[in-house]
């Protein structure tokens, strides 16, 4: 029997990186010997950051959600032995994008491979850093030009490069309905595609050619069926914005092209072994769907809610790919939901809706006036606190966690192996690594290449030439981004959370509320709470949550948004007299961010104010934060916050006493 | 210093009182801020901090945020910390939420600012310039700064209010949009050509800035020191002092006992009679004082 036809598969990815460029290049090596396609880079949040390994903001970040990137030489090592003309590459890097651009470039020139030939993905989509992940560091009026300017460059000269890879992934994170991400995307979409058509150095014959290298880079979560007709109606919209906003004729660059994570905020620390059958769905419906399918896929490991996925951990993630593509008739068919009424009808709604809110944030004057204005994080924020009460009042069944959450003890979890642990000794040799070359390089040569480059950002002219020049000559990524820091200024995103509606106070949360008033009289003043974020870590959602839920129970809360320093925690709890501190850390660095802080609140002489820490910490690291004196430790699997609440409360209470 | 049980309370006011006795004259610069929410004022707070600290000033800041909430509970949370320096023991920053607890939050704000006069160089006290907040504020500065942003309606509200009567300076913020900023500028100084009480030999300053991008704030910075200038030259401060000392004390008594305490002491033009001549040196002692005799009025009655 002769086999049907089968549609070429996507491209299969697995988002990855830590400790260092070697480590990593083993990685990657390894990956794509097991059949991996293409490569999909985790930068560490010094690099999304544009902090050099020895900054003080880095310190605890170094190698540990990603691979730290340096310099040229940090680069180069990233991709030994892979050849970049053959390799498709994404980068998930935003507000350095340009700068790691640069160093790719630069890195292809050394292995001989002329930038024309690179391809690949700059994810490079500022709005959702300001709304969800945080990892901005520029206003975003100079963010959206660093973008328009990489736009501009790529289209000539990279030509298989996509530049920007808007995401709809992190608003789904944050909270996004389907409707939501669709048309904040699509507004992100046309803030970049406006910006370049108002370019005088991009003629307007090339705007068609500039829409068709603009991608997406969706997530896609378990209501799979819901996740199909939201890809269809992607497509649509973006069909319609081709043709009606930017005149574009050619259907080939019309196309909707898109990569895709699946979920990984939704997979869960309790019975982490459902996630496997979870991430199967979520891959079912960005794959099934012919005409809606995406170019490439990244799954999650099984075990991320529980810390660093393991080789194999990720093997287990790109053997379902396989298996999807390779075993299943999957790829035999058309797409197997045309004249499907229900898909249809479904899809029809969704893009009605997303009409609706894309017109709504066109009118308040496009995506970057609606970040200074915070209307869409406000949106945002509100379908996220609906679905957080939604999960707490079992409305929304997570199995596992807040149902059926009974279990026999996992053999997955056995010994203290289940995930990796990035060694702390990472970021001394990356420290090393740097100054060793900082000294190696031609001093003359990186500073003469970083004058170019401020000129360049203070004349308006394009930065990627310079930026290559820096890449050659050996400047540091702090030194690349400090050159543009001088000039553009650093950025503080609204937080969202001071004019966020209180929610409807349950029975449980009206008692932890008297509570806070009964313990208020006994200190004399409100219970004051200060929330903060140290190191570099941006996904702010969670620490939002708790701030916004303090405050309806009574307390008097100070939050001062992402990246401070332990010392800067510190004096504010100082200075602002608080009672209770709570730390969130969702990048792996709690243990030396905890131990920091813990040690600066002693030099304060606040080493009696007790500490409560959430984030991903695996069971062995909560036993060495609660020994090094944290009172609570909670993890995803702690999602009732009124209960954390009252737990706080106990805390003060506790400490008011031995006081 | 802002301790409700009785015990502390009393501590501090001892504390209060013996340091606006002691306390060296003119002392910190006190200068007060305020605009409508989402004016930049915290931004420009930032930007203000960060060359003041690089000229070597230390800087205490409160911030006063007079929103109340049926839960008790106040997000002090859009404040952004102040980025200026890492951990500078020259910055402090207190922000401070309206509670219903005797006193108010003038007490606690007076309180505050008396205490950082006497450690900090230059003393900034922050508000939502909504009604009553804004005359304490106006009555704790030396100089006090108004924050309109572009294109805002709330700047002619403000003004139909009357309350642009009191600001010294004006800084359109967000000046970086260009033409909207120098549009609101424009209304701002006919708007103050029309009326209010000019006060002899200042003019009030409009100004244009950037909190974000920190284009202005030396010339601000520059009309702060002018108008501290222009106080002393003509030995104006001990006058503003005491005029925002006296507020205090007769809203103070107006809150603890209503109009029954201005009666009890014969009035408020009597009052403002009896009344020392250096109040401001004494206005936790002379409240507490009136305080006790309203009181006394309050058992005899």
């Amino acid at each position: 029997m002769s086999r049907p036809e089968r549609a070429r598969p996507w491209v299969f990815r697995t988002y990855s990186g830590h400790s260092s460029a070697r480590a990593s290049n083993e990685l990657y090596r390894s990956n794509l010997a097991k059949g991996q396609t293409g490569l999909s880079v985790a930068f560490d949040l010094p690099t999304q950051t544009g902090y050099d390994a020895d900054h003080p903001l880095a310190r605890g970040e170094v190698g540990k959600v990603g691979v730290p990137v340096g310099s040229i030489e940090d680069m180069q090592a990233l991709f030994e032995e892979i050849p970049l003309d053959r390799m498709n590459t994404s980068m998930t890097i935003n507000a350095t994008a340009a700068w790691l651009l640069a160093l790719y470039v630069a890195a292809g020139e050394r292995q001989g491979v002329a930038p024309a030939q690179l391809q690949g993905t700059t994810q490079n989509d500022i709005i959702k850093e300001y709304l969800s992940r945080g990892t901005y560091v520029f206003p975003p009026e100079p963010s959206l030009r660093l973008i328009s300017d990489m736009v501009a460059f790529t289209v000539d000269a990279i030509p298989k490069w996509n530049p920007v890879n808007v995401c709809s992934y992190h608003l789904q994170e944050a909270g996004a309905t389907p409707a939501q991400e669709i048309a904040y995307s699509m507004a992100t979409a046309v803030a970049v595609l406006d910006a370049v058509r108002a370019r005088d150095d991009v003629p307007d014959e090339a705007i068609p050619r500039v829409f068709g290298r603009i991608s997406f880079f969706l997530n896609a979560g378990i209501r799979f069926l819901e996740e199909v007709c939201k890809c269809r109606a992607m497509a649509e919209i973006w069909d319609e914005l081709a043709r009606e906003r930017y005149g574009v004729q050619d259907e080939k660059l019309r196309r909707f092209r898109y990569g895709v994570q699946v979920n990984s905020l939704g997979l869960t620390e309790a019975q982490p072994e459902n996630n496997v059958i979870r991430i199967v769905l979520e891959a079912l419906g960005v794959t099934l769907s012919k005409k809606a399918r995406c170019r490439a896929l990244q799954l999650p490991a099984w075990n991320e809610a529980l810390g660093l996925p393991r080789p194999w951990d990720q093997q287990w993630s790109l053997r379902i790919q396989q298996i999807l593509a390779y075993e299943t008739d999957l790829l035999e068919y058309g797409d197997i939901f045309d004249g499907s009424t229900v898909i249809e009808s479904r899809t029809a709604e969704l893009l009605e809706e997303a009409q609706a809110e894309l017109h709504k944030v066109l009118e308040l004057g496009g995506a970057v006036a609606a970040v200074e204005n915070a209307y869409m994080k406000r949106k945002l924020v509100e379908s996220h606190t609906a679905r957080v009460k939604a999960i707490e009042s079992g409305e929304l069944q997570v199995i596992g966690v807040n149902c059926y959450s009974e279990s026999e003890p996992s053999p997955l979890l056995e010994g203290s192996q289940s995930v990796l642990k990035v060694d702390d000794a990472a970021e001394r040799a990356q420290i090393e690594r740097l100054e060793a070359f900082r000294k190696r390089r031609n001093a003359a040569d990186a500073e003469a290449a970083l004058r170019g480059l401020s000129d360049a950002v203070k004349s308006g002219a394009n930065v990627m030439p310079a930026s290559i020049r820096c890449a050659e000559t050996g400047v540091t990524t702090g030194e690349w981004a400090d050159a543009l820091r001088d000039v553009f200024g650093e950025y503080r995103a609204p937080t969202g959370v001071a004019d966020r509606a209180s929610a409807e106070l349950g029975e449980s949360a009206g008692r932890v509320r008297e509570r806070v008033r009964a313990v208020s009289e006994h200190l004399g003043r409100p219970l004051k709470i200060l929330v903060g974020k140290p190191g570099l870590d941006g996904h702010s959602n969670g620490a939002e949550q708790i701030a916004v839920k303090a405050r309806d129970v009574g307390m008097e809360v100070v939050y001062e948004g992402i990246r401070l320093t332990p010392q800067e925690i510190a004096q504010s709890a100082r200075d602002e007299g608080v009672h209770v501190i709570g730390l969130s850390i969702l990048s792996g660095s709690h243990g030396v961010l905890v131990i920091d802080t813990l040690e600066q609140l002693r030099a304060q002489g606040l080493g009696d104010v007790p500490v409560v820490v959430g984030g991903i910490i695996p069971d062995e690291d909560a036993d060495l934060l609660r020994r090094a004196g944290v009172r609570r430790v909670y993890t995803p699997k702690d999602y009732d916050l009124v209960r954390i609440m009252g737990e706080v409360v106990d805390v003060v209470a506790e400490s008011a006493a031995a006081a | 210093m802002d301790d409700a049980r009785p015990a502390r309370r009393r501590e501090a006011l001892e504390l209060l009182e013996t340091l606006e006795r002691e306390a060296p004259f003119p002392g910190a610069v006190r200068v007060g801020v305020t605009g409508a929410p989402g004016a930049g004022k915290s931004t420009l707070l930032d930007a203000l901090v960060r060359v003041l600290r690089e000229r070597g000033e230390s800087v205490g800041v409160v911030a006063v945020d007079p929103s109340s909430r049926r839960s008790g509970g106040a997000l002090l949370g859009d404040r952004i910390r102040l980025r200026s320096r890492g951990a500078d023991p020259g910055v402090f920053f207190r922000s401070m939420a309206a509670r219903d607890r005797l006193g108010g939050l003038a007490d606690a704000t007076r309180a505050s600012v008396l205490v950082l006069a006497c450690v900090f160089d230059r003393v900034f006290v922050e508000t939502v310039g909504v009604g009553q907040s804004e005359t304490d504020v106006a009555g704790l500065s030396d100089t006090l700064v108004y924050v309109a942003q572009p294109g805002a309606g709330d700047t002619l509200q403000f003004m139909k209010a009357g309350l642009l009567e009191l600001p010294d300076v004006f800084a359109v913020n967000k000046a970086d949009q260009g033409a909207p900023a120098q549009r609101t500028a424009g209304e701002l100084e006919s708007g103050l050509g029309l009326g209010g009480a000019e006060d002899a030999g200042w003019t009030r300053p409009v100004l244009c800035i950037s909190a974000t991008t920190g284009s202005g704030i030396d010339a601000l910075l520059d009309r702060l020191e002018a108008h501290r200038e222009h106080l002393l030259a003509r030995d104006a401060l001990p006058a503003r002092r005491r005029a925002g000392a006296e507020a205090f004390v007769l809203e103070g008594l107006s809150r603890r006992y209503g109009s029954f305490g201005l009666e009890a002491l014969g009035g408020a033009e009597a009052l403002r009679e009896r009344l020392p001549a250096d109040l401001d040196r004494a206005a936790f002692s002379v409240l507490r004082a009136l305080g006790a005799e309203v009181e006394e009025a309050l058992r005899k009655s």
